[in-house]
């Protein structure tokens, strides 16, 4: 005999299966939505719905979009570079890369990170795809934006060995020295990339 | 543990890593003192992390460690040797993601092992010089098997105990050796083992890293001892790894 009536305790076993979400944590949501005024309850069942059923990847770079558009709205804009590709790991990392508002180009989600230790492999992270782009001509730079961690490292040597037959330009994002950290505790790994990638006062 | 040390000054190296809860990341560490161990890096996915640089896979690290509720924390890292040259080349990384999945497969959490830290902090230092992956690699195999205690018999038949002749033979994953052409007949389930490669396989168990370095052997042979090596592996096991299917496809492409 359960304690609680089951649409309840359905809501808590829901909460408890996402990350960082424990038993108290998924109660105390589950009872907050049953007090609350019920337009609060009602967006979020609207809002997850339309989750998984309204969006779709963009046929192009793989970014997430509205599944009733045919291309996202950067690969549809004709006033973006269609010559400079940024290739990113995540559909997050186009989001702060736009932020800054200083790429004009367009982009390529790979949708993950080679790893060879938990047999991540090409085949499932979206390249093939990426190097037939390339193919297909009109590309003059590929920028790599993989994240600068032995994972994002063996993706871009990947990507550079698929990629340089091609005969575009390839480069990486520069790395080096975060803002307001201090050089004390620089690993020797970004020490040295700093130094070779200084720049003219 | 009768006694539990509240913290552990070590030295390790960092095997594999994967993201925990918001900003943090749980490594697997091989170290010197403790063997294989699990600890946490607080906040090693933020910006501007101390640790993180440091943390990162293949990286020999000097470490401070706090006992926490469930894991090690790491409270101190400065890298020792980053091994930056196998960052650089395809066919190294995946290599020394090779060297570090067959350790982390076959050890679990149990304590200090002087001579497997040894062998995995030698054979990425070898690695990330000039010599040939292959070489450092199969080197590591055998050296690997002896210390877990499965070192291959490659003198005596391991059916029928005479003496193994200069011909091709037979290698049995299950029973860890050759066997002669008479025994390997009658089973099922054997790899063929040529002359040239048996030939490989004891000069590697018997010779040391210098005198293997200066050997050359054909690639037909590496190839076949890379073959025998996987099968036995995979009985072992009990399961395919990960890396020498990734490394395959590196070197298609290198």
């Amino acid at each position: 005999m359960p304690l609680l009536p089951e649409p309840i305790s359905d809501l808590i076993h829901a909460f408890q299966r996402l990350p960082g979400i424990g038993p108290k944590t998924a109660a105390r949501l589950a009872f907050y939505l049953l007090r609350a005024d019920s337009d609060i309850p009602e967006q979020l069942a609207q809002a997850l719905l339309q989750l998984k059923s309204a969006t779709s990847l963009c046929p192009q770079c793989f970014n997430i979009t509205l599944s009733s558009r045919e291309l996202c709205e950067i690969c549809a804009d004709p006033r973006r570079d269609a010559d400079s590709l940024c290739v990113v790991e995540d559909p997050l990392d186009v989001l702060v890369l736009e932020q800054t508002g200083a790429f004009q180009g367009r982009y390529h989600v790979l949708h993950g990170v080679l790893s060879p230790v938990e047999g991540i492999g090409p085949d499932k992270l979206k390249i093939q795809p990426l190097v037939e782009r390339v193919r297909g001509g009109g590309i003059r730079e590929v920028i790599i934006a993989t994240n600068p961690s032995m994972e994002g490292d063996a993706t871009a040597g990947y990507l550079r060995q698929q990629l340089a037959p091609l005969g575009v330009r390839l480069t990486r994002l520069a790395r080096g020295l975060p803002v307001g950290s201090d050089l004390e505790y620089a690993d020797q790994n970004t020490l040295l990339r700093a130094l070779a990638g200084r720049q003219e006062l | 543990m009768a006694e539990r040390e509240r913290s552990l000054r070590t030295e390790g190296v960092v095997l594999r890593h994967s993201d925990w809860g918001e900003a943090d990341r749980l490594v697997i560490l091989f170290t010197r003192e403790q063997g294989k161990l699990r600890a946490v890096v607080k906040g090693a996915r933020k910006l501007h992390s101390r640790k993180a640089g440091h943390m990162e896979p293949f990286t020999r690290v000097s470490l401070m460690l706090a006992r926490g509720r469930d894991f090690w924390i790491v409270t101190q890292a400065e890298t020792v040797d980053a091994y930056l040259p196998l960052r650089e080349d395809l066919v190294r990384t995946a290599s020394a993601a090779y060297v570090v999945e067959l350790l982390d497969r076959f050890t679990y959490e149990e304590g200090q092992n002087l001579g497997l830290y040894q062998l995995l902090v030698e054979s990425l230092h070898r690695l990330s010089s000039v010599d040939a992956p292959q070489t450092v690699l199969r080197f590591y195999d055998l050296r690997l098997l002896d210390l877990l205690g499965f070192r291959p018999e490659l003198y005596e038949c391991v059916r029928c105990r005479q003496p193994i002749q200069d011909e091709d033979q037979f290698f049995s994953p299950q029973q860890g050796g050759a066997l002669c052409p008479r025994c390997g007949r009658l089973e099922p389930g054997l790899w063929p083992l040529s002359r040239r490669a048996l030939k490989m396989l004891r000069f590697y168990q018997r010779s040391t890293y210098a005198q293997v370095r200066s050997a050359a052997f054909s690639a037909a042979s590496h190839a076949e001892m890379e073959g025998v090596m996987q099968a036995y592996f995979t009985y072992l096991l009990e399961r395919t790894l990960n890396t020498p299917g990734f490394l395959r496809t590196v070197r298609r492409g290198a």
